[in-house]
């Protein structure tokens, strides 16, 4: 299904990038790096009422002769570990506090990248696939001992994203 | 006329639907043009079939003559020649004629329409008033309009209509005119309606038959267009852009199932070999030579694909949506590529390059035709996906046909070059004159290497142009990197550089790392042809540190470091300084001692952890770090705490002098730690009071708080990459002191090397840089962060005296610690300590104790003893020899004599000589401890100057006495509280009088063992007076005691002497007072209530001794002493209420058993046994006498009116003594102010008078009837 799939932080450096076809590394990390630009684009471009929507699929933003680049963003909110912890103390005012003082709007990028041969790719699975990887991200995220802003090393979500590639062939 | 009648149907934009004309064509010729100008004037809602929605259409038509011909015979389903209407045109209003031949025409008109199953069809009859005129023997008009009704339309009678006056301006011709067009429009729509429906079916039916074998998709292709073309016809482009929309989908769909296996049949023909690529054609609104190929089943894929994109192109540029042709072209472009890979048709190499290539540029230029400048400038976004795939393309193409070497295409790349140019074929004659066409652009470019560079350079300038201005600087700087790769290709790294040098920033701002590695290697090659020894070395140290690279690449660039270090400098140039962070990381640095706080000369050993990226074991000359001094930190602070947090408890520090370096990405910290928010960086801070070093308060201090909150701007970091790909030039700076170690190997991986670290001058060291030498090569890292620094202290010595225990007891002897930091001093054998004595605190040296010596670290290096000799003045201690910055401890017993209590400070004075040696006491506040300030005086061998220590002593007890009386007899309590947390024995009490006389004697009345006094208890000694002669006035006694400590082991030595002595003034007993309650008359017992009479009776004792004598205030009255005294009885419980005089005075006669009564009258105010009130005597001195003392209530003499004197003065109390209180104020305020002198009270010292109903009680009856009580207050 997919050949490529990254995340990406909001300073855009990857925080997981994996890719099928291993000798095309490096040909994948060029395609989801440029793709940056048309996502940044597109979000500044939607701008503010991006925000509200529900809808942070993208759609085929980026297609190359080879590929179909499929870039997501997501606004998540999470809360650092520090946060995490003044929750489980479950103090009413402690979380009330937390919530206006350390939560972090954050834009981090999916990029699924699928091989443009693969036609039978629709658009509806695309939209799972992300669905699928926002969850994994999120349950990542809420990992006590997952610093934001570290590179993704988890094998919940390693496995995910190998399940996702493996459909493809 | 004949022009549009006979004009032959060509497929053009100009195609109108056909309406035929029969009948009178010189009627309908002079009508043409007016009619041709009106029907397009209004607009027809088109209600549409399959829900489609209804569209407002204006009709045009082309209007031609009626032939049999233009009939569509069966199964042809052409409709853009197909007529839409027939109508037949008559002016006849002679009803002869009509019959003769206007009918006839009309039924042959009629049948020919007929055969052909054609029914849209309408009859329009002209009249003119003209000819009526003329012809005067017509019948009325309606006549023939309703013969020609009856004739020909037996149910539709609305197929014919009448135009009247057509050419004359009258309001009865418009109307006939609205109203003929309007059934016109009418009923060409309901003809679109039912023949479109008609056709939309046949086509539908068609495509359902697309699973049988022998059918073709050309010829479905052909069908569905015609529908298209009508719509284009009617200037629907919108629903005619669907038509080929719905063929493009079925095609693909088609190619797809192909892909999956599932073939038909027709595809085959779109497998041949594809013989032309000539791209796309869009300046044809359509192409006829490739519709003509469809048309024969002989078109390729790229034909069919290349006709339908140039139909969708005309649609949407007719529709002004140019921006989606780039769009879709864009789409087109990549499909066909994927398609002909799918379907495994053999393409000669690079023709789809070429294809490609002509492609995207003709769409560009179509687009460009279409729009003006500013319109294209604004839309670079939709453009630039064409330029740069063209520019991709052209690339490709380049390398190809070997444009792209330094060399000359070789006989292969030209063979290839006009292979390729021949499936181009001849250029279209529509651009043959145009000097920028595609087509030629190819040609040109494929023609030599210099052409070639001009148009690639060109292409890729443009699209990087476009890409920048959009913002898409990745994109920008991609291109920019397959240039720098076409130029290195060309041997021109000059060029290549800069775009190299951009990209590589950008990556490693955004910390991609693959790329950065990919870029940097081809950075390297760039560095290494332009000579740029020292950057190509630290590209290289980076590469060789590499984790994306192999081992061998790494080893290669590891070699090239290795290979450049070992060559013999040349005279000219020095040195080649890189950065350190591509070399080795650093771990982590460890101090030993840990404190990383040591002495002048004291050994200071730093572990450094490195982690070396290098792929192979490299030998590091020298690794240096150099220290910067300061002064004015450490030297000043000796051993102060502080400096130990810095170095050990930095946030990443572990304490114990470990300090650890925060680990970034192998990225060499430029990349993501640019990015990335540094960590928090926390210390925990003190505050604590300059005074007494009490702690005021305490908090956590973030130190990169300036790193932290400062503003990240997410955009600014690609455009202005801050970390630059390669770090500034790194200066070696020479420091003058610093940290070496030399010869060293680093293996790959963690490393640690061992310095020692000089410690020659006290102050400050903090490391600056680190340095290591490779040959030539150095590695330097400017900084070291976080900071990392030692201190050395200089440390005068100090002697510290300090107690054992919390408190220094004073009487019994008590151990003190005697502590002496040598500092920078060696103590050499033969050093003395000369203790100066003194009488109050003697030093013991009975038991011999040794010395302790300690390193500066605290561990115990040796133990010798301690001579300490003793002459009258001094007390000389010798030192055994201990070296600089050692401890030498020891212990000494002291003891402090107790001063007799209370102290005054002329007895302390007669204790001790010396001022200087005084000791001070006061009481100490919480303890209620008096302490004595004991100093003590001590010559140290390093200074000329005494130092003088002060220790505190505390005197275990406190000592009270008193004196108790019975009648005339007299004794003695001495209470002794024990106010240490010591539990002490006491033994042999012992009160003496000072002065002894003969005629008193003390007898003791206490047991004559030891006695247990625990801590914070008391311990009372009683004696009794007895004396033969008259008392002296003051008594001088000294009470004495041994104690010992409960815990002494040696009980009978360890008992030492406590002292305390008094004074006792007035001892003898001078009068005694008596009281007496007695119930009223009648009554056995006092009732509450009842008053009852007090007798006080005050009895002289002693006859008055002459010592007394001076003191009483007596006055001779008729040859009798009389002194005068005041009684007051006061009840302070609120017992009683005293009715009446509560005081007097009264005259005593100077002679024993001389007794005054007084009697009195009280009241009881409770039942039960009550306390007999309180009565006191004073002495009454006369106003002129000086008063002693200050009496306490001077304003209460003789005022009767006082009854109750109690504070707690009941509800119940009467209302007169509540009245009198207020005017005793008021006199006393009164008096005050005159101050007028007035008599004064003096009490009696304690003992002179004796009271013997003290503590006596009488019995108090309740009342029977007594529950009521009337309370009045006024």
């Amino acid at each position: 299904m997919a050949v490529c799939i990254a995340v990406i932080a909001k300073e855009n450096y990857p925080l997981y990038i994996r890719s099928v076809p291993i000798q095309n590394e490096l040909k994948f990390h060029y395609t989801v790096h440029t793709s940056l630009d048309v996502v940044e684009e597109k979000i500044s471009a939607v701008g503010k009422a991006m925000a509200d929507q529900r809808e942070l699929y993208l759609g085929l933003l980026y297609p190359t002769e080879d590929y179909k680049v499929y870039p997501s963003h997501m606004i998540i909110v999470y809360y650092t570990p520090v946060c995490m912890f003044f929750l489980l103390i479950e103090n009413i005012l402690l979380y009330r506090h937390t919530r206006y003082g350390c939560v972090t709007n954050s834009k981090v990028k999916f990029v699924i990248v699928a091989d443009s041969s693969n036609t039978s790719l629709r658009d509806n699975e695309i939209r799972s696939m992300f669905r699928k990887l926002h969850n994994s991200f999120t349950d990542v995220m809420c990992n006590p001992f997952y610093n934001p802003g570290d590179t993704i090393q988890s094998k919940a979500f390693d496995s995910m994203v190998s399940a996702m590639m493996v459909q493809a062939s | 006329m004949e022009a549009h009648e006979e004009k032959p149907i060509i497929y053009t934009m100009e195609n109108k639907p056909i309406v035929t004309c029969a009948g009178d064509q010189s009627l309908f010729t002079s009508l043409y043009t007016s009619l041709a100008q009106q029907l397009p004037r209004e607009s027809m809602e088109w209600r549409r079939s399959y829900g489609r929605a209804p569209k407002m259409i204006h009709l045009e038509a082309n209007f031609v003559q009626f032939k049999e011909e233009l009939l569509p015979k069966d199964g042809n389903r052409a409709l853009l020649t197909f007529p839409f209407l027939h109508i037949y045109w008559t002016d006849c209003c002679d009803t002869e004629m009509y019959k003769a031949s206007v009918k006839d025409d009309m039924l042959r008109w009629q049948s020919t329409l007929r055969l052909h199953g054609s029914v849209d069809w309408l009859i329009v009859v002209v009249e003119s008033e003209a000819k009526k005129k003329n012809k005067t023997n017509i019948l009325p008009r309606t006549s023939i309009v309703d013969k020609i009704r009856n004739d020909f339309c037996n149910k539709q009678s609305d197929r014919c209509v009448v135009l009247s006056d057509p050419l004359k301006e009258s309001s009865r011709s418009q109307d006939s005119w609205s109203a003929f067009l309007t059934k016109l429009r009418t009923l060409l729509l309901m003809s679109f309606t039912k023949n479109l429906g008609r056709f939309e079916d046949d086509m539908r039916t068609l495509r359902e038959k697309r699973t049988e074998p022998g059918w073709s998709f050309c010829d479905y292709f052909m069908v569905q267009e015609e529908l298209a073309f009508v719509f284009e016809m009617l200037q629907q482009f919108e629903d005619a852009l669907v038509q080929y929309d719905e063929l493009d989908a079925l095609f693909t769909q088609y190619v797809l199932n192909f892909g999956a296996g599932d073939g038909a049949n027709w595809l085959g023909s779109f497998c041949a070999p594809v013989k032309r690529w000539s791209g796309l054609l869009l300046r044809r609104p359509i192409d006829m030579e490739k519709r003509e190929l469809i048309q024969r089943g002989e078109a390729s894929l790229l034909d069919l694909r290349s006709y339908l994109f140039s139909r969708q192109c005309t649609l949407l540029i007719f529709l002004q949506r140019p921006w989606e042709v780039t769009q879709r072209a864009l789409e087109l472009l990549h499909n066909c590529v994927q398609e002909l890979r799918l379907l495994e048709v053999y393409v000669v190499q690079g023709a789809l390059d070429c294809w490609v290539f002509l492609s995207c540029l003709e769409v560009l230029h179509r687009i460009e035709g279409c729009c003006d400048r500013a319109q294209l400038e604004a839309n670079c976004s939709h453009t630039v996906g064409l330029w740069t795939y063209a520019t991709e393309k052209l690339k490709s193409l380049g390398y190809l046909c070997g444009l792209v070497a330094e060399k000359v295409p070789t006989s292969e790349d030209l063979n290839r070059t006009v292979d390729l140019l021949a499936g181009l074929g001849e250029e279209r004659p529509e651009t043959v004159n145009s000097l920028q066409s595609p087509y030629k652009k190819l040609n040109e470019a494929l023609s030599s290497v210099e052409a070639f560079e001009k148009h690639y350079l060109e292409l890729s300038h443009a699209a990087m142009e476009m890409y920048r201005a959009i913002g898409r600087m990745r994109s920008a700087r991609l291109i920019g990197k397959s240039l720098a790769e076409f130029y290195m290709k060309k041997g021109d790294p000059e060029r290549a550089e800069g775009f190299l040098d951009d990209s590589l920033r950008s990556y490693v701002a955004e910390g991609w790392s693959l790329q950065v590695t990919h870029t940097r290697k081809q950075m390297a090659e760039c560095q290494k042809l332009l000579q740029q020894t020292e950057d190509y070395l630290q590209t290289s140290a980076l590469l060789a540190g590499d984790a994306n690279l192999t081992e061998e690449e790494r080893k290669h660039f590891c070699q090239e470091i290795l290979t450049f270090a070992s060559q013999p400098p040349a005279p000219s140039d020095q040195t080649v300084a890189l950065s350190m962070a591509a070399f080795a990381q650093l771990r982590q640095m460890q101090f030993s001692p840990p404190g990383a706080v040591v002495h002048v000369g004291a050994a200071l050993q730093l572990e450094l952890r490195v982690r070396c990226l290098m792929p192979v074991a490299m030998q590091v000359e020298q690794l240096a770090a150099t220290l910067h001094f300061s002064l004015e930190q450490g030297g000043a602070r000796g051993r102060a705490g502080s400096a130990q947090r810095r170095t050990g408890q930095g946030p990443q520090g572990q304490g114990d002098g470990v300090v650890l370096f925060p680990q970034g990405s192998p990225l060499a910290g430029a990349g993501m730690g640019a990015l990335l928010p540094p960590a928090l960086e926390l210390y925990e801070m003190q505050d604590r009071s300059p005074s007494d070093s009490s702690l005021t308060s305490t908090g956590v201090v973030c130190k990169n708080m300036h790193l932290l909150l400062r503003r990240h701007d997410s955009s600014a970091s690609l455009d202005t990459p801050t970390a630059g790909a390669l770090p500034a030039a790194v200066a070696v700076d020479d420091g003058a002191q610093m940290l070496r170690a030399r010869d060293i190997t680093l293996q790959p991986g963690d490393n640690s090397i061992l310095f020692t670290a000089p410690t020659g001058e006290p102050g400050s060291y903090t490391l600056r840089q680190l340095c290591g030498s490779v040959g030539r090569v150095q590695f330097v890292q400017s900084h070291i962060y976080p900071v990392v620094q030692y201190e050395v202290y200089s440390q005068e010595p100090q002697l510290t005296i300090e107690p054992l225990s919390d408190n220094l007891l004073a009487g019994i002897p008590q151990k003190v610690k005697f502590t002496i930091a040598t500092g920078h001093y060696s103590v050499k054998k033969g050093d003395a300590l000369q203790l100066s004595n003194t009488d109050s605190m003697p030093i013991l040296h009975s038991s011999c104790c040794s010395a302790t010596v300690l390193s500066s670290t605290g561990e115990r290096m040796g133990e010798s003893a301690l001579s300490i000799q003793s002459s009258e003045k001094v007390t000389s201690i010798s030192l055994p020899p201990t070296p600089p910055y050692h401890t030498l401890e020891f212990q000494l017993e002291v003891l402090c004599h107790i001063p007799p209590t209370p102290f005054k400070p002329d007895i302390e004075r007669l204790t001790n000589g010396e001022v200087r040696h005084r000791p001070k006491s006061h009481s100490h506040a919480d303890s209620g401890m008096i302490n004595i300030d004991q100093k003590v005086s001590i010559d140290c061998p390093w200074s000329i100057y005494s130092t003088l220590i002060a220790l505190t002593f505390y005197v275990p007890f406190k000592a009270k006495h008193s004196i108790l009386s019975a009648g005339k007899r007299k004794y003695i309590q001495v209470c002794l509280q024990n106010v240490s947390d010591t539990n002490f024995h006491l033994a042999d009490p012992v009160l003496t009088e000072r002065q002894p006389t003969v005629s008193m004697e003390l007898l003791s009345l206490n047991v004559k063992k030891q006695q247990p006094v625990c801590s914070q208890q008391s311990v009372f000694c009683l004696w009794e007076m007895r004396w033969a002669k008259p008392l002296p006035l003051c008594l001088q006694c000294a009470f004495s005691a041994s104690f010992a400590p409960v815990s002494a082991s040696d009980t009978h030595t360890a008992f030492k002497p406590y002292r305390y002595e008094f004074q006792l003034d007035r001892v003898s007993t001078l009068y005694s007072l008596k009281a007496e309650i007695l119930p009223p008359s009648g009554d056995q017992h006092c009732r509450t209530g009842a008053l009852c009479g007090l007798e006080v009776s005050i009895t002289r004792q002693a006859e008055p001794s002459e010592t007394e004598g001076e003191e009483e205030e007596s006055t001779e009255i008729e040859g009798l002493r009389t002194t005068k005294l005041m009684y007051e009885v006061v009840d302070n419980s609120s017992n009683w209420a005293v009715c009446g005089k509560s005081s007097g005075v009264v005259s005593m006669p100077v002679a024993a058993s001389a007794t005054h009564r007084v009697q009195m009258e009280v009241m009881p105010l409770f039942a039960g046994h009550l306390p007999f009130p309180n009565i006191k005597v004073f002495k009454y001195l006369p106003h002129n006498a000086v008063p002693a003392i200050q009496p306490d209530t001077d304003s209460c003499l003789e005022n009767d009116t006082i009854s109750l004197l109690d504070k707690g003065l009941d509800d119940q109390g009467d209302t007169a003594s509540i009245r009198s209180r207020g005017s005793v104020h008021s006199v006393g305020s009164g008096e005050q102010q005159r101050g007028l002198p007035m008599p004064r009270l003096e009490p009696f010292s304690p003992g002179q008078v004796f009271y013997w109903s003290q503590g006596r009680q009488v019995l108090v009856l309740p009342v029977t009837d007594d529950h009521v009580m009337e309370v009045n207050v006024t």
